[in-house]
């Protein structure tokens, strides 16, 4: 295959970034597409140029680590990472736009890698339940009923990369908090610090410079892990809940 | 300021649908009509004054138009500072358009409104050189008929609840959202239905009168 890349190249935090086109031609449908990208890398370095800077970990999509907007969607036209995406979802030829992960919270740190850590610092101000640590306790001794384990579990697929802030037209981080507090507020170990817990995601939240959301629902679309949008009604549930306690 | 939202917009729909039934009484004749419309007035008599329960309600709601746009405002605003660098490509996703009406959208009704109002409320604008004043009179029947006779008044209504239609699929359900009741997936797609039905007949309801007087089945 042939493809006409159109790539974010942006040298610093504070330099000015612009769109760079690059031309490959011997793409095989089989690649994923980092490894098309490590291709445009090896043959950008043996012509003594700077490789296009990209965040990548695992490549079996379960690190949250890659993500890139291609074509103006996170992560691509699948419904998965941007590691998991081959290039046989493009056809011959095709002229593919990748730009960093756009919010002002998420600074580009260059070309297409951006900081991150606000995500981090909404779960440490209180996506987590504090239980002393030791060996694991007997599974049967606490039960939770299937559905909610299932939910839970679901939720708890949240993998953290950004691209609901990254898809959302307010650059909000609502589903990635929804499904912290969805995930934990399923099960019976979440309970004692529910109620403060999503008054403290969301100042930090708010703290960080995020937009609010106003039910668009472009983060639950753009999702690699499919995390409902409904987690985002269940958020605000439990905001209602903390609010009427005067938390 | 998202529930500020929620409940204004709850309010407001609460208020056309009973402004639409109202509406709808132009079928039942001038004097079911004109009635009703003084019964607005009198409602409350004699604990309130004359027009004292209709000054409440207005004052509500004018209250409530300033608190919705004022977290429409606010939440535009941080969007605005939450991405100041756009992006180059934009995928054109099914979610874009409908939401994307809601701001400008909503612009575009309070103008409507601020016209509405002066249509029907406070000047009372006669726009049919073919019915004299003294025919309409002091009956907002009359002058309903003589207004929608005139067919581009009739497509620039009709152009609004379109506007209302839209506002109203997106609101509806978005408010259900914001209020927390649609957290499972069948919450979801119920409260989605329910704003595309609140939508519909909103639009289809506020449209039959001028419909109807425009095509003389009403006179």
């Amino acid at each position: 295959m042939k493809i006409n890349l159109k790539i974010w190249r942006q040298a610093g935090p504070n330099a000015t970034g612009k769109l760079v086109t690059y031309r490959l031609d011997d793409v095989s449908p089989d690649m994923s597409f980092l490894e098309m990208l490590d291709v445009l890398n090896e043959q950008l370095i043996a012509k003594g140029e700077e490789p296009v800077e990209f965040d990548s970990d695992c490549r079996e999509g379960i690190c949250g680590m890659c993500g890139l907007v291609i074509n103006g969607e996170p992560h691509g036209p699948r419904v998965t990472t941007t590691c998991q995406l081959h290039m046989r979802s493009f056809k011959d030829c095709d002229t593919i736009t990748i730009e960093p992960l756009r919010a002002d919270p998420f600074p580009v740190l260059r070309d297409l890698v951006v900081d991150r850590s606000p995500l981090d610092r909404i779960i440490a101000a209180g996506g987590f339940i504090s239980v002393s640590t030791g060996a694991a306790p007997e599974a049967h001794a606490t039960p939770v009923p299937k559905k909610n384990a299932d939910r839970a579990f679901d939720t708890a697929a949240c993998i953290g990369c950004g691209a609901c802030v990254a898809a959302c037209p307010n650059a909000a981080a609502m589903l990635f908090i929804g499904a912290k507090v969805t995930h934990l507020g399923e099960l019976p170990q979440g309970q004692p610090e529910r109620a403060a817990r999503i008054v403290k995601m969301l100042n930090q939240h708010d703290a960080e410079g995020f937009g609010g959301c106003t039910n668009v629902g472009a983060c639950a679309d753009a999702c690699p892990k499919s995390i409902p949008f409904d987690v985002i009604s269940q958020l605000n549930k439990d905001l209602r809940t903390s609010l009427v306690r005067g938390l | 300021m998202k529930l500020l939202m929620a409940l204004t917009g709850s309010l407001f729909v609460l208020f056309v649908l009973m402004h639409m039934y109202g509406n709808l009484k132009v079928f039942a004749g001038q004097e079911a009509f004109d009635s009703y419309a003084h019964h607005l007035r009198t409602l409350g008599e004699p604990i309130l004054p004359y027009s004292g329960f209709l000054w409440i309600f207005r004052i509500v709601l004018v209250l409530s138009v300033i608190g919705h746009a004022y977290s429409a405002f606010y939440l535009w605003s941080k969007a605005h500072n939450a991405r100041s660098t756009r992006y180059a490509v934009r995928a054109a996703g099914a979610a874009a358009w409908r939401t994307q009406t809601m701001r400008w959208g909503g612009v575009a009704l309070i103008a409507f409104l601020t016209w509405h109002l002066m249509h029907f409320t406070t000047n009372k604008i006669n726009v049919n050189s073919a019915v004299s004043d003294a025919t309409i009179g002091d009956s907002p029947y009359q002058l309903v008929v003589a207004s929608f006779q005139v067919w581009w008044i009739t497509v620039f209504y009709l152009a609004a609840l379109v506007a209302v239609g839209l506002h109203l699929q997106h609101g509806v359900w978005s408010a259900v959202q914001t209020l927390g009741w649609a957290g499972t997936p069948g919450a979801r797609r119920i409260s989605q239905l329910l704003g595309n039905a609140v939508a519909l007949v909103v639009s289809i309801g506020f449209a039959l009168p001028p419909l109807f007087i425009m095509f003389g089945f009403v006179k």
